[in-house]
Formats: structure tokens, C-alpha cells, sequence
């Protein structure tokens, strides 16, 4: 009995994918979808910063200091050095955002793939991997992250390994504890019943199931990300002035903090946005992934 | 006429294995507590001939599913040793992947065998591909077994596990498992969590797919009716031991281990008078850690004596194999002839 070939070039009927079934649940979260929203506005306007703004973020000019928000050509004010605050904020968001998402990119290749490998391999490798992410494990994230930048000096790629080192553990953690869940399950065996190698497996079966929880987790990983390499730059670790960075920023306007406190909580409250919707999205994949 | 034409023809077993041994390793705590070895098979022989159907029996934690493991070189024997058709099955690569080709298995748990992020199509289509089958010639071979065992291809490929039942997934599983055109299939309990109606059909379909594809089964399940309706052969196992191996017939008729009768009685049966007066089986089984010096079933068998605590042999009664000192008048056991 062989299958004709009408029927084999006819479309089945395709039932709705794992993921585009997530995304339509996460679309009726509303939390999450003003999130996705402010998210999108705060990064398409970093990205198309000179066509939202003519001014340049680097120059301002001495007699407009710290002008309060709506005046005349300035809709938020300006800094102690007189620029725009809006320009800054926007080329600042460039810095910030990078500085929060790259790091968190990094830990999730390196520390996924330790921990796919610690996780799927077990034995001796799993104890090495596991046991070396522990030490790293052992320090409070934000002070190894200062000392890393501050043994490696400030900079911004001294400031970027220092964040990546400090987010791979966590990482390698729920990689790990997630492949070592799928790797019991029968298909896995099945798998290797049917003479399928390592890496296929991983590829085919355990990376498609372990996705999830790791998306989710970098996610949230993100929101702290932010406020971290804000931090860093904060106390001068990371962005040199006058670059502009949302954590520096708040540091050089420390001194208007009595003069015009609102200007001065500008760039809090733009990181305060991104490290809440990147959290309250986490929340929500979370919580759109969760069906069996 | 030469020494061949006086030995009968012999026929080769399609899987067969030798004294397979296997132990586990117990680590109790760091703390210099010695390790412990939990025996999970101990001197596990069987041959399984072409086109015939070996039924595994059992408690649970018996070492039923371990056996499997073991068929499937899934975990690796202490000793002993698994030959297909005859040939010594080696632990090298390439003589694995093709001995996987030939050996199949299809899991208890329907829904955790299949993957729950792949299509219908793409489940069964894999082992083909790792195997080197072109996409093309795969989905032909799961349109067309899917369609053998009774799952509408046009509807089913699309679909993931989750949309179907419990008895459509357990086809697909033997789908998969029949798409490397494997010589012997390992069912590890796989009608167990059916309901009955459905496991009825899913057993004649097994049978029918065994004579058309020339397959050999092994058939794991604690259910006694459900291996004596499709088993030719059956092997009771008692922790990690076969206690007794046989045609399936004569096994049900006249059991001869103390420990198959117990089963046997203990077997719901749909006619009173087929109702065994055999010994009760009392207690549980002692862990496998802890195992009897001598008979493995002596701890709750009503005719144990002082020779049970020798191990006793496997010894042929007929075309049965039975691990008990009744078995042969001789050991000097005093209720040897309850048996015969």
C-alpha cells in the first residue's frame, strides 16, 4: 500500500505550534502587551534618536542649565551642562539598553550551553560545571560585578565581561535543571533507541523543550541586567562622560537633586520602565508557556 | 550421510541473550558508608525465536523494565551477552546504530514518548532520518504507517501528542518504532495504561502487524491474561531472576515455580472453576538490596526448607525452564513431587 502522491503533496491539516500558540496568549494578557508597548516606543526611539531630535547630545550650552521640563525648546528640561534632556535620554537609552541586553545574550549562549551539556552528559562533567557555577554562585551578583569591572579597570567591555560573568551562573542553574528534567523522559530514550547521536538529540528533542523556561528566565534576567550596568556606570565603572547612559546620567545630575529634582529622576524613571515591563513580561511568558 | 544431515535444523533465535547480569550502585551518603548494589538482573537468559512473541511477567521493581533497558543496550551489562540473529552484538558505534536499526522499543507512557514539541510527521520521521532516509522517503514511510495502524495520515501528521488520545498516541508510538523496519519490537508495558477496549484493539493490531512485517515481539506487562493472550512463550521473572520460562500453555496449565502458581492464583479469572488452589503469596518482595543468600523466593514460599538457601539452577522440566530445588527429586527437597 503506497501513499499516492496527491496525498503527500496536499497539506494535512497543521494544527496551531507551540509558539505561535504562546504568542496568542500573550496578546490577550494586556499587562504584557503594555509592556511589548512601552518597550517597542523606549527602543525604536533610541534606535531613530537623531530623527526625533536636532539636538546633539554632547553639546550644551552654559547659560540654558537646568532649565525645568516644558521650556521653550526643551520638552524635558536640561542637564547641568545645559543639553536637552530628551536628546541625552534618547542616545542614552542606545548605551543602556545595550549595556542590559548584551550581557544577558552572552550569559545565555555561554551559560545555556553549560549547562545543555552539564545537564544532557551528567556524571563528572555535570558535577565540574555545576560546582565551578556555585563559587561564582557564592558572591552577591552586583558586588562581583563591581569588583570584576574594578580589578579589570572601568570601560565598557571591561564593564560588559564583568556582567556577563556575573549572569552565566544563574543561567547555567535553570539550563541545567530544565535539561536534566527533559533528558529523563522516554522520547529522549526513544531517541537514543533509534541510534540518534548527542547533538541531534539536543538539537531536535531537548532544545525545543527546554526553551521556555530559559526564554522566560533571560527575560527577567533582563530587568536586572539594566539596573545592574546602570549601576555599574553609576559609580563610574562603566560609560565615561560624555557619552550619555541612563546610569551615569543619574550620577552627574546627583548635584541638581535639590534644585530640580524632576530632571534629576528622569533617567531613574526610564530605567525604572524597562527593568519593570522586562520583569512584568517575563511574568507573562511565564505564564502564556505554562500548558502542557 | 554426514554428521549435518543428523543434526536437526537449527533455527537462529532472532534475539537471544546469556546470562545478562546488571547492578546498580547505591550510594547512601558521603559519609563512608560502605556502597550497596542493588541486583537488578541476575542471570537473565532467554532465546526468542523468529516471528514468535516472548512475554515478560512480573511484579513490580521485578526488573521487568530494566531487562528492557538492557535488550536496548540503553544501559550496559555487567556481563552476559545479547546476540541478534546470531551475532554478538558489540558496543561499538557503528555496530550499535545498526543494531538500534533492527531492535525497536515503544515506551509505557504515551504521552512522555513522544516529543511534546513535535509534529505527528516529524516524530515518526526522525529515527528514519538519523539513519540517513531522505525527508521525502521518511514522510512516505510515516504516511503509510500511520495509515497501517489505523490513524488517518491527512488528519494525524500536523497534529502534536497533546491533541490526541491516549490509545491514537500508543499507535503513533508503534508507528515510530516500526518506521526503522525493525526485526524485533520491545513492548515495555505498552497497552498497560490503555482502557481495556482499546488495549483489545491495539493487541490484534500488534498481531496483525507481527505477521505482515515478519516481526519478533518482546512483550513486558504485569497483566497475566493480557501476555497469555498474545505471548507464544512466557519468562516469570522474580527479582531480577528468571524463576520460570516456558511455552505459555504449559506454563498457565502447570506451573511449576511455587512463585508462577502464586501469580497464576492471584490472576483474575473470569471462571470460577479455573480457580488454582495454590500456595497464598504472602508479604512483599525484600528489597533488592538485601537479597537472600539462596532462593530469591524463599522468604515467602510455603515449601521453603534448608536447601533453599542455596541458589538454585535453572533446570529443564520438559520444554520448560524452572529455578527451583522441586523441580528435581534429587536435590532432596521433601516436597519435590508437588511439582511434577
Amino acid at each position: 500500500m503506497t501513499v499516492s502522491e496527491n496525498a503527500l503533496s496536499a497539506q494535512p491539516t497543521r494544527s496551531q505550534g507551540y509558539w505561535s500558540n504562546v504568542w496568542r496568549k500573550l496578546l490577550r494578557d494586556r499587562v504584557s502587551v503594555a509592556c511589548m508597548i512601552v518597550l517597542a516606543v523606549i527602543i525604536l526611539s533610541a534606535i531613530f534618536a537623531p530623527l526625533l531630535t536636532s539636538y546633539d547630545p554632547a553639546i550644551g550650552s552654559v547659560v540654558q542649565r537646568l532649565k525645568p521640563p516644558l521650556t521653550d525648546g526643551y520638552i524635558l528640561g536640561t542637564d547641568e551642562l545645559g543639553r536637552d534632556m530628551l536628546t541625552r535620554l534618547l542616545y542614552g537609552g542606545r548605551m543602556s539598553l545595550i549595556m542590559g541586553i548584551l550581557p544577558v545574550l552572552l550569559a545565555l549562549l555561554i551559560g545555556g550551553t553549560l549547562g545543555t551539556v552539564a545537564g544532557f552528559v551528567g556524571g563528572w562533567t555535570n558535577t565540574i560545571i555545576m560546582r565551578a557555577t556555585d563559587v561564582v554562585f557564592a558572591f552577591p551578583s552586583i558586588l562581583l560585578a563591581v569588583a570584576i569591572a574594578g580589578a579589570l579597570g572601568s570601560g565598557l567591555l571591561n564593564a560588559l565581561i564583568a556582567l556577563t560573568v556575573v549572569l552565566i551562573p544563574p543561567m547555567v542553574r535553570v539550563t541545567e535543571s530544565a535539561t536534566t528534567q527533559v533528558r529523563s523522559l522516554d522520547f529522549v530514550e526513544a531517541a537514543r533507541a533509534s541510534g540518534a547521536g548527542g547533538l541531534t538529540i539536543i538539537r531536535v528533542h531537548i532544545l525545543g523543550n527546554i526553551l521556555a523556561p530559559i526564554v522566560v528566565y533571560a527575560t527577567s534576567l533582563l530587568s536586572v541586567a539594566i539596573i545592574m550596568s546602570a549601576g555599574l556606570s553609576f559609580i563610574g565603572l562603566g560609560t565615561k562622560p560624555p557619552t550619555p547612559e541612563w546610569g551615569l546620567m543619574l550620577n552627574t545630575l546627583r548635584s541638581a537633586i535639590y534644585s530640580q529634582p524632576l530632571i534629576a529622576a528622569l533617567p531613574g524613571v526610564f530605567i525604572f520602565a524597562v527593568s519593570l515591563s522586562f520583569n512584568l513580561l517575563s511574568d507573562g511568558l511565564r505564564s502564556a508557556m505554562d500548558m502542557s | 550421510m554426514t554428521d549435518q544431515g543428523l543434526t536437526p535444523p537449527q533455527t537462529v533465535p532472532a534475539l537471544s541473550a546469556t546470562s545478562l547480569n546488571k547492578t546498580f550502585t547505591v550510594r547512601e551518603n558521603g559519609l563512608g558508608k560502605p556502597a550497596r548494589y542493588v541486583h537488578a538482573v541476575s542471570d537473565f537468559s532467554f532465546d526468542l525465536p523468529v516471528g514468535s512473541t516472548l512475554g515478560i511477567v512480573g511484579e513490580s521493581g521485578c526488573g521487568k523494565s530494566t531487562t528492557a533497558r538492557l535488550l536496548m543496550h540503553l544501559v550496559k551489562p555487567d556481563s552476559g551477552q545479547i546476540r541478534l540473529s546470531g551475532e554478538p552484538v558489540s558496543r561499538a558505534k557503528r555496530d550499535l546504530k545498526q543494531f538500534r536499526r533492527k531492535v525497536q522499543m515503544v515506551f509505557q507512557d504515551s504521552s512522555a514518548s513522544l516529543n511534546p514539541r513535535l509534529t505527528i510527521e516529524q516524530s515518526i520521521t526522525f529515527a528514519p532520518m538519523v539513519h540517513g532516509v531522505s525527508l521525502r522517503a521518511a514522510r512516505e514511510t510515516a504516511w503509510r504507517l500511520l495509515d497501517r495502524v489505523g490513524l488517518d495520515p491527512a488528519r494525524f501528521t500536523g497534529r502534536y501528542p497533546h491533541e490526541l488520545s491516549g490509545g491514537q498516541r500508543q499507535r503513533v508510538n508503534i508507528a515510530r518504532a516500526l518506521a526503522l523496519n525493525p526485526r524485533v519490537v520491545i513492548f515495555d508495558e505498552a497497552v498497560s495504561a490503555l482502557d481495556k477496549s482499546v488495549e483489545a484493539q491495539v493487541l490484534n493490531l500488534l498481531n496483525e502487524l507481527k505477521a505482515e512485517f515478519g516481526l519478533s515481539y518482546i512483550f513486558i506487562s504485569h497483566d497475566l491474561n493480557v501476555v497469555r493472550y498474545i505471548s507464544d512463550h512466557v519468562l516469570v521473572m522474580y527479582l531480577g531472576q528468571v524463576v520460570e520460562q516456558g511455552p505459555v500453555d504449559q506454563v498457565y496449565a502447570t506451573p511449576r515455580h511455587p512463585y508462577t502458581r502464586a501469580l497464576l492464583a492471584s490472576m483474575p479469572s473470569p471462571d470460577p472453576e479455573q480457580r488454582t488452589m495454590a500456595a497464598p503469596i504472602t508479604g512483599d518482595p525484600p528489597s533488592p538490596i538485601d537479597l537472600p543468600p539462596g532462593c530469591r523466593f524463599a522468604p515467602r514460599c510455603a515449601f521453603a526448607e534448608s536447601i533453599c538457601d542455596t541458589m538454585p539452577y535453572e533446570l529443564r522440566h520438559g520444554e520448560t525452564r524452572v529455578r527451583c530445588h522441586m523441580a528435581d527429586p534429587k536435590l532432596g527437597h521433601s516436597k519435590a513431587e508437588v511439582i511434577q
